[in-house]
This record gives C-alpha cells, structure tokens and sequence, in this order.
C-alpha cells in the first residue's frame, strides 16, 4: 500500500468548515406535571477551520458531550435543539444539521465520523467485531469485499490492533482494545470531519500516544478538521490547535493552546492549567471549592462566580459576554487581571 | 501479620480459537502479592491495554476462576465461597468499581434504586427513612446528594456524576477492600483529585484498602503505597510506590513513565510528532 505524506499545511486562513450560532440546545423533562429544563448547551457560537483540531475542555457534566451531540446531529429527545444553527461546509455545500436531517444522514461516515462517549460500548455485543466494520464502513470505501478486509486489518495494526480482533466478540477484548476498535471505525472511511468524545479515556500512556499520532496523521493528510472533547488538558496540549473551556453549559475561554497554557485569561481556565498533576509531586492538590453549577438552576449572573477567586459583586448579576481578547476570547469581566491572580 | 488478601501464583488462561489461532491466550500469568488486613493501603495496579488488570480485578471479585493458584480472601479460597449467605458476605467487604460507568448502571433502572437495593441488600435495612439516610451519606461522601440523584436515570447524568455514585454505592456496605478498576478514566482533573483524595480518606479514616487499577501514572504515583507494573499479564516491577513510579528499572516501565504527556503544548507536540515521524517513516518502509 502506498501511502502518501503530504506536507503539513500550516494554519493558514482556511475556510471555517462548521458554523455554530448562538446554539442552545435543553434537556426538557416533565416529571410527575413539573417540567425541568437542564440548559447544558447555551448560547455557543464557535467555527472551526478546515485542517484545524479544536479540542472542548470543561468539567464533569458542564456539557461537553450534549454541545458535540448536537453538533453532530446525533440527539434525541429529552435534549432538543431550541435555537441556533450547526452548518457544515462539504466542498462548497453547506449543510444544516437541523434545516436538513436528511442531508446530514447521508453525509455520515462518508464526510463526517461520531465517536461518542463510552462508544468501547457500542459494538454489538453477539457479533464479531468485524461486523461492525461491514455495516458502518464497506459501502462508502467502493472496495471490493478482500481489499476492504486488507484495508481494514492494515488500519488496525496502525493503531497497535492484532488484525484477529476482527474475529473476536467484544467481551473477549480489554477496554482499551474496545476503544482503539470505536476509533478505527471513524477513521477507517478517512472522513473531512471527526467528532470524537473523550476517545482516549480508557487508553494507557502508550497506546494514547499512538492513538493521538494516529488522529493527527490522518488529520494533517487530508487537511480534515477535529472536534473532540476530553477532560484531559494534557491532550488538549498534545493535538488541539485550539481549545474552547466550556463551563456551565456556557463557552467562557477560546484560544490557541499554546497561548491558552501560557496565559489563561479565565479564573477557571487558570484553575484547570495549575490544578495538573505532575509526576514527582505529592502536595495534595486542591479541587475547585464548591459544587458543580446545577445547570436545571444555574447561578445568575457569571456562572462561575459562586467559585471564583475574583469574583466582585457585579459578577453575581451581570452574565459577562464572550468577547475577543489577546489571542482568543473570553468570559470574564476581570479577565485583564486573571495571569496576575 | 494476618493478610486481607493473598494471591499465590494466580494465572488466567482462555481457551479461544478464533481469536488467537494459536490455541491459548494467558492473560495473567502467576501473579501474587499479599495485602496486610491491619495495614490499609493503596496498592495500585498500573500496565498496558490488555495486560490483564481487568481480568485480575474480576478474579479477586469472584467474577472469573483462576485457571491456575489460588486466591485467599481473610484466609477463605475465594472460589469455594458458594452459598448465598457466604457469597453476600463476602461482596459486602470486596466491593467493585468498574471501568466504564455507563456499563455499570442499567438504563431502564433508576439510580436511587441501586443505592437503596445495596443498603437493603447488605445493612438489611427496612426502614425507608434509614435506607434514604444511608444512601444520602454515602453520596455526601463524593460531594452529591440523594435530593440530586432520586429518580434519575443513568443517560441523565455525566459520566463523572455516575462514576461518583459507583463510589457511594460501593460504601454503602462498609468494605475492607475496594477493587476499583480504572474509577477515574471518565472524569477530569479536578474530580480525579477529589475521588483519588477520597480513596485516601477512606484509607485512613475507615480502614479499607483499595485496589487501584488505573492507566494514569500521575495519580497512581500520588495517592498509592504500593505498586505493580504489569506487561503481558506478569508482574515486571512491584514495590514501593514512589520508587518503582519515580525511579524505574525496567526498561518497559521507563517507557511508560516517559509516556507521560507533560501538561505543556510545546513539549506535548513535540512527543506527538516525533511519534507520526516514526510512524510515517515505518508505513513509506512498510509500503515497499
Ligand atoms: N438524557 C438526559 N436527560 C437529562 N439530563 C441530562 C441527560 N443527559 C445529560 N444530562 C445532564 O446534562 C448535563 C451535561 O451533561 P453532559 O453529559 O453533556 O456533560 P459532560 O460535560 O460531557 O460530562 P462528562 O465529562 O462527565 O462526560 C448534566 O447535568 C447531565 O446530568
Ligand atoms: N473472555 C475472554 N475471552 C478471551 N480473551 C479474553 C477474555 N477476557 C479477556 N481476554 C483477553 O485477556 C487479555 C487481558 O485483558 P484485560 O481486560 O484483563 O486487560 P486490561 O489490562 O484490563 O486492559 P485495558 O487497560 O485495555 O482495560 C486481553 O488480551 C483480552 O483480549
Ligand atoms: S466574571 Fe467574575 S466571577 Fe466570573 S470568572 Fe470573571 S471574575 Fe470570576
Ligand atoms: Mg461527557
Ligand atoms: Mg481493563
């Protein structure tokens, strides 16, 4: 097989190739006559780049995976859409998630791949694995049933697979195994979009790398672009061109990452950097004080501002706007003050 | 000394032939250590994907027979615990935490109702306003309530949510040992520390020793007292923590120490990309 290096284009001034608006999308639930609404995506705008790789950080339950679930078309209820747009753009074509289910549907896998979160789950668990491949995959390579196999099998010895897991059933592999599979399906078609939720959680040290080279080798030859979402600010350090922190449902800092680790120009953002461990360091570290917001009953004004160091009492009513700062943007009405604090 | 937990020359083997033609796969080849029952500590198992730590964590559970040695739990082979009331015993002083949270929880289930099943099940608790009580305890200990958590299901919740009420729901009973296999892949940095914390709390104000499975070496090395480091189902480096984490000797376990991705975009690139050369140079030799 021959396979084509391509020179690594650099961040040029691409064309965005998804356009998120004002997104808000609602868990709405009515238990026993009272209705609940979890606002876990609120208000998102972003864009990103064709040849980019845009990484969402946040805590637990701030609502990484509703954002890229809806970004990625793939919600059902109780979460629904109630305002805002996702548009992709497919060479020239734009597509709206939520204008054109249709469209959407036939440009999964094909120009788009969803690994969501725990996908080391999705494989059906009575059929060998490679069945999985056959269903999600054979119809968009154009191959012929043995060069399918032989494309297949070459993929997963790229991501360190013995080439016999196709044979196995799912209970027979180790959680890693099961996760390296989920992300060889949604690379395997090489689609111009991946949207992938926490893809390396249940991967060692190794095999994360590996995976990571991976993701970044078929990214960077076909200049396609990556959303993913992980907890793990040191992948984020790793791969992503940009990171977006989301907090309480709300996108609070957006920047390149070297600049982001550099100076963070959010009290939290500033919180998640000094809050990594290191290996050598035993002080016992401190978590956030305070709960996660309940995003059913969010604070008011700055959602952060029941736990934040800065916080003045203008934070307590007045929501801050995201807004363009140094590199970036960010939520913060003392943002200028944060790398100081 | 009296062990809580003793492993002698314990092996696994699965007899598979469609998946490794070559007739047998041993996931774990004899492995023993011993845990002190007066001493609770931390003793973690850190190795590569597929080096066996599940099947190890199973085998303790009395989820999966060795095929080879033996396990002893407080001096009782853990494979001939058979009668209900032995086998109930036993699972309220081994509790799990699995790997994956959204395996752990049915769907159709709401959340309270695993909590309130353990209390019933293992306090023998009859009383409603005892069983909330001992369920909203244990989650006051991973920083939730039962208010938050009554009548939800698990799709409601995020993964870091659940995994904390796996937590809870292992306290309830009042372990001595808690095998937690991979507790804080799903959650991030902050929770990590406050459940890894947690397990430290649990250590030396409640007495229980915890299993820790994990693939994440920085936590592994902040909170264990002991560690093994296991590759291709055998023990290659055991010992003090600090020692064998901060300062291995073998060459494997240097590697993965080395792995560690540093919390630093420069230098995390710079790993990524040294690694997609290696693998671009060896696929255009591999192409020929
Ligand atoms: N099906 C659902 N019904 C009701 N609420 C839900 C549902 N799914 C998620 N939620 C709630 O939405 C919020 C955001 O959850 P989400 O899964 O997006 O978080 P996350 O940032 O991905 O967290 P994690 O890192 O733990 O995976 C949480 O409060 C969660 O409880
Ligand atoms: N039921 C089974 N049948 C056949 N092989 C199995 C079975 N269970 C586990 N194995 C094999 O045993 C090996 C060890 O698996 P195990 O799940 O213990 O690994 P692990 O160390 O927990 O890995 P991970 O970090 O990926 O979770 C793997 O090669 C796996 O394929
Ligand atoms: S707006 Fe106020 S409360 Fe919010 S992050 Fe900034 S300083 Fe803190
Ligand atoms: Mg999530
Ligand atoms: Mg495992």
């Amino acid at each position: 097989m021959q396979v084509e290096v391509k020179p690594e284009t650099l961040a040029a001034p691409a064309e965005p190739v998804l356009r998120v608006e004002n997104l808000k999308a609602y868990y709405q639930m009515n238990y026993f006559g009272v209705s609940r609404e979890v606002r876990a995506v609120d208000d998102i705008t972003l864009t990103i780049h064709r040849n980019e790789i845009y990484g969402i950080a946040g805590e637990s339950s701030s609502g990484k995976s509703s954002l890229i679930k809806t970004i990625a078309g793939a919600i059902r209820p109780p979460l629904r859409v109630v305002s805002g747009s996702v548009r992709f753009d497919f060479g020239g074509r734009t597509l709206d998630v939520y204008d054109d289910p249709q469209a959407m549907k036939a440009a999964r896998w094909r120009h788009l791949s969803y690994v969501m979160q725990g996908s080391m789950n999705v494989l059906n668990p009575v059929r060998r694995v490679k069945h999985a491949f056959h269903d999600f995959a054979f119809r968009h390579m154009g191959l012929s049933p043995s060069a399918f196999r032989a494309r297949v099998e070459a993929h997963l010895e790229q991501i360190g697979l013995d080439p016999q897991v196709l044979e196995a059933y799912p209970h027979q592999l180790s959680g890693g195994m099961r996760q390296r599979l989920a992300i060889g399906l949604a690379t395997v078609c090489e689609p111009e979009f991946i949207i992938a939720d926490e893809p390396t959680t249940a991967l060692d040290v190794l095999v994360q790398q590996d995976v990571l080279a991976l993701i970044k080798d078929v990214q960077s030859r076909l200049g396609s672009s990556i959303i993913f979402v992980t907890h793990d600010m040191t992948v984020h350090a790793a791969i992503a061109d940009r990171i977006g922190i989301i907090y309480a449902g709300r996108l609070v800092e957006e920047g390149p990452a070297q600049a982001m680790f550099a100076r963070p120009q959010h009290p939290y953002t500033a919180h998640l950097i000094a809050s990594l461990p290191r290996i050598g360091d035993t002080t016992r570290r401190q978590s956030l004080p305070g709960k996660p917001p309940n995003l059913a009953d969010p604070p008011s004004g700055c959602r952060f501002h029941p736990r934040c160091p800065l916080a003045i009492t203008k934070c307590e009513t007045e929501s801050p706007p995201l807004e363009p700062r140094g590199e970036g943007r960010v939520a913060c009405w003392r943002a200028g003050e944060v790398a100081a604090a | 000394m009296s062990a809580l937990l003793q492993l002698d020359h314990v092996g696994r083997s699965y007899p598979v032939g469609g998946l490794f033609a070559r007739g047998k796969m041993q996931a774990v080849k004899d492995l023993s250590f011993t845990l002190d029952a007066e001493k609770p500590e931390i003793f973690t198992i850190v190795g590569e994907s597929g080096s066996g730590k599940t099947t190890t964590a199973r085998m303790i559970l009395g989820n999966e027979v060795p095929t080879s040695g033996a396990i002893h739990f407080l001096g009782k082979d853990v494979t001939t615990i058979r009668s209900r009331s032995d086998r109930l015993a036993f699972m309220a002083k081994v509790q799990p935490i699995f790997q994956n949270p959204f395996e752990a929880f049915n769907p159709l289930t709401t959340l309270d109702f695993y909590l309130f099943s353990t209390a019933r099940r293992f306090l023998g608790l009859k009383a409603r306003s005892e069983i909330d009580a001992a369920a909203d305890k244990a989650l006051q200990h991973v920083g939730l309530s039962l208010a938050e958590v009554r009548g939800r299901y698990s799709h409601e919740l995020s993964g870091g949510q659940l995994q904390r009420i796996a937590v809870a729901r292992a306290l309830i009973p009042g372990p001595k040992l808690i095998v937690a296999d991979e507790p804080v892949s799903m959650v991030d940095a902050s929770l990590r520390m406050s459940i890894v914390n947690l397990f430290r709390t649990l250590r030396d104000d409640l007495g229980v020793t915890i299993i820790y499975i994990t693939h994440d070496l920085s936590t592994a090395y902040y909170i264990s007292d002991r560690v093994i480091i296991m590759h291709r189902g055998e023990v290659i480096e055991a010992g003090e923590a600090r020692a064998v984490l901060g300062h291995p000797s073998q060459e494997y376990s240097r590697a993965l120490r080395n792995a560690v991705l540093p919390p630093d975009p420069v230098a995390a690139r710079r790993i990524i990309n040294e690694r997609l050369e290696r693998r671009r140079s060896g696929l255009a030799e591999g192409a020929g």
